[in-house]
């Protein structure tokens, strides 16, 4: 094994077409490669155990995707966290789940593991669960005057349940400190040695907001372990949903962030162009939200020209219907007040932590996986990719509006231009074990599943890294220094997802 | 601004009629919640809604409950932040066990009477999630439930129906 390390890249299509193989580093190599991404020269884009190796997903400056992998069969490698903040959470799970120990990490502290299961490790070498633990050991604060707030894991709204503590002087938040893992279902585990199929609806049960975009990054890391060639109109069909699903959700987060700043008429007019939305995809994919149309070997559910009518007239009445909400949301003073300066992400950060979505867009990193690591048919589409440098609330709005007229503009394209031919086809059989990687833009950001399938073609091991992964430690960043009113505000427009990140 | 206000005087409301007749199945559920003895509440019940571990899915219908097609609140119905304010606890998710405590606390903070309505597939057995170390179970595995919602996420009418069948019951009883 080389003792400088040197990435070796894999091409955007090579990723999507054939199985992916690890380039496999010493301890040395890891370790450097460790420093690259804290000096910025790298971006985390994943880091996960399977029971004897820690694998990391990397991208360098030019976009190039690379798959690193320690072995970690002594029970420890050497930390990431350590060197790269974005890391920490991460680790903290692979210690929670494997029991493989993260070396000289600087926070030891359990993540998704609440003392609750009865047992640990359960990924790795499981023993009963020794005694009940203690509280959970908050990062202390000093100082003069501050009072703590705690907030969940059951929230005042219809919202996932996660843990806020903040630290407050007078109104003025000067921590806060997040304590997921409340959803944790254990996902991986069902996975291992599941059939595909099965793994597919796990997959799309992950963040039930980007059922789509789950769908189809399993799908892609499947279809790649098996060098499965998927038809074109399977794929279109796919983008098609996936812009729906985007489409849906900025809609959705616009007028609840305007409601969270007490504006509910923008979230009464959303909610109607949202409905509208979910019941033209209830119409032409048999499902609200398109769950499980996304399918290995291609789509479920293929649309006539009926339905593509609807569609066309779906995008035609959203067209007509959102400048005046675009200028509603413009000329309200009293609302431009709450999300102006509110909640303010600097970019050093975003590309710090590889934020991915709105959240990174809006505060100048503009990476987006259809156009930086494409796949198809985005490939064939024309669309641009908006970003903004604000990095504050109403940039994340902006962002949102901008990205649902390009969504819609894709849709357009796709409708005018699906291809025809069949809709799926069956995987190919693997002929010993194989690993495939899935990167997918759902309307949070960048989706990543890695699968490795066994030569019967089960799954052997996989993971599932959320978006939020890397957006939630920033939502601790911006809020420091706003009101802890705003907190609703500033939440909303990061939108992270609970279940995705806790598995 | 003015736009938006005018439009509303002037254009029907898009909000749709309330559904029909709930079926068998709903209509057996109702009896049974109305065989409990319920008091009378007036035709009002207020909803504390806890998601004790869903993939976020059952929410986004649960919302989509307060939009203007749906508009949930005219049949008395509303959400309310505090379970101390609460009838009805409307729980979705395979119940993990990391959120066991947090239910069961939450449904303790509530005044009696009670009702426990679970929505989702998850919320029954755990669904597609049952059998994993992590999960506890279905509602039921922690709480008495009034009623399930089936359904992956239940489509907001099919919880408007839900939760009408348990509001007439309440009523009636």
């Amino acid at each position: 094994m080389p003792e400088t390390f040197q990435l070796i890249p894999i091409a955007a299509q090579a990723l999507r077409s054939r199985p992916i193989e690890a380039q496999r580093v010493s301890r040395v190599p890891w370790s450097q490669a460790a420093h690259q991404l804290a000096e910025g020269r790298l971006t985390l884009l994943g880091l996960w155990a399977s029971p004897s190796a820690v694998s990391m997903a990397v991208l360098d400056g030019a976009h190039h995707l690379g798959l690193l992998r320690v072995d970690a069969r002594r029970g420890s490698f050497p930390s990431v966290g350590r060197l790269h903040p974005a890391a920490q959470r991460l680790e903290r799970t692979i210690a929670d789940l494997y029991g493989i120990i993260p070396e000289d990490a600087p926070d030891t502290r359990p993540w998704l593991d609440h003392g609750c299961w009865g047992l640990t490790h359960p990924m790795g070498e499981t023993a009963p669960q020794p005694e009940a633990p203690g509280p959970y050991a908050f990062l202390p604060v000093e100082g003069e005057s501050l009072h703590q707030v705690a907030v969940g894991p059951v929230h005042a709204g219809i919202i996932e349940p996660g843990h806020f503590r903040f630290t407050v002087q007078g109104e003025t938040v000067v921590r806060l400190e997040q304590r997921l893992g409340y959803t944790h279902k254990g996902t991986a585990s069902l996975m291992a040695g599941a059939p595909v199929a099965r793994g597919a609806q796990l997959a799309g049960r992950s963040s039930g907001d980007s059922t789509v975009a789950y769908a189809w990054a399993f799908a892609q890391a499947v279809e790649a372990a098996t060098a499965t060639q998927v038809p074109d109109r399977a794929l279109w069909l796919r983008a098609l949903m996936a812009e729906l699903e985007r489409l849906a959700n900025h809609l959705g987060d616009v007028g609840a962030i305007c409601n969270d700043a007490a504006f509910g008429m923008m979230l009464a007019q959303c909610s109607v162009l949202r409905e509208r939305v979910l019941r033209t995809c209830d119409l032409c994919f048999g499902h609200r939200m398109m769950r499980d149309r996304v399918v290995p070997g291609g789509v479920a559910q293929d649309v006539d020209t009926a339905r593509v009518q609807a569609l066309v007239d779906l995008v035609a009445e959203i067209r007509a219907t959102l400048p005046s909400l675009v200028a509603l949301y413009d000329k309200v003073a009293s609302l431009q007040d709450r999300t102006v300066s509110t909640g303010t992400l600097t970019e050093a950060l975003a590309r710090r932590f590889g934020a991915g979505g709105f959240v990174g867009r809006a505060a100048g990193r503009n990476f987006d996986t259809r156009k930086h690591l494409p796949y198809a048919p985005y490939d064939q589409l024309q669309f641009r990719v908006p970003c903004r440098s604000e990095g504050d609330v109403n940039a994340r709005i902006w962002q949102r509006i901008e990205e649902m007229e390009e969504s819609l503009s894709l849709i357009a394209q796709i409708l005018a231009r699906l291809p025809s031919g069949p809709i799926a086809v069956p995987l190919t059989p693997p002929d010993a074990s194989r690993e495939g990687l899935g990167l997918v833009e759902g309307f949070r950001g960048d989706v990543l599943i890695w699968v490795a399938l066994d030569n019967r073609g089960r799954i052997a091991h996989s993971h599932m890294r959320d978006p939020s992964w890397f957006q939630w430690p920033l939502l601790e960043a911006v809020i420091e220094g706003n009101i802890i009113a705003d907190f609703p505000l500033c939440n909303k427009s990061f939108n992270c997802s609970y279940s995705g990140q806790d598995l | 601004m003015r736009k938006f206000l005018i439009e509303g005087l002037t254009h029907r409301p898009l909000t749709e009629p309330a559904p029909g007749p709930a079926d068998p199945a709903l209509e057996k559920l109702g009896l049974q919640v109305q065989s409990a003895q319920h008091q009378r509440l007036g035709r009002s019940l207020a909803i504390r809604m806890v998601d004790a571990g869903s993939c976020n899915g059952c929410e986004l219908e649960i919302h989509a409950l307060s939009n203007p097609f749906y508009d949930l609140e005219r049949f008395g119905l509303r959400f309310v932040a505090s379970p101390r304010h609460a009838d009805v606890l409307l729980v979705t998710g395979p119940v993990t066990r990391n959120m066991v405590e947090a239910l069961r606390r939450t449904h303790d903070a509530m005044p009696d009477p009670k009702w426990v309505v679970a929505a989702g597939d998850c919320a029954k057995d755990g669904g597609c999630f049952a059998g994993s170390y992590a999960i506890a179970g279905g509602v039921a595995s922690v709480l008495a439930v009034d009623l399930h919602i089936p359904g992956c996420p239940p489509a907001p009418i099919e919880l408007l129906k839900g939760l009408l069948v348990v509001l007439d019951s309440a009523a009636r009883a």
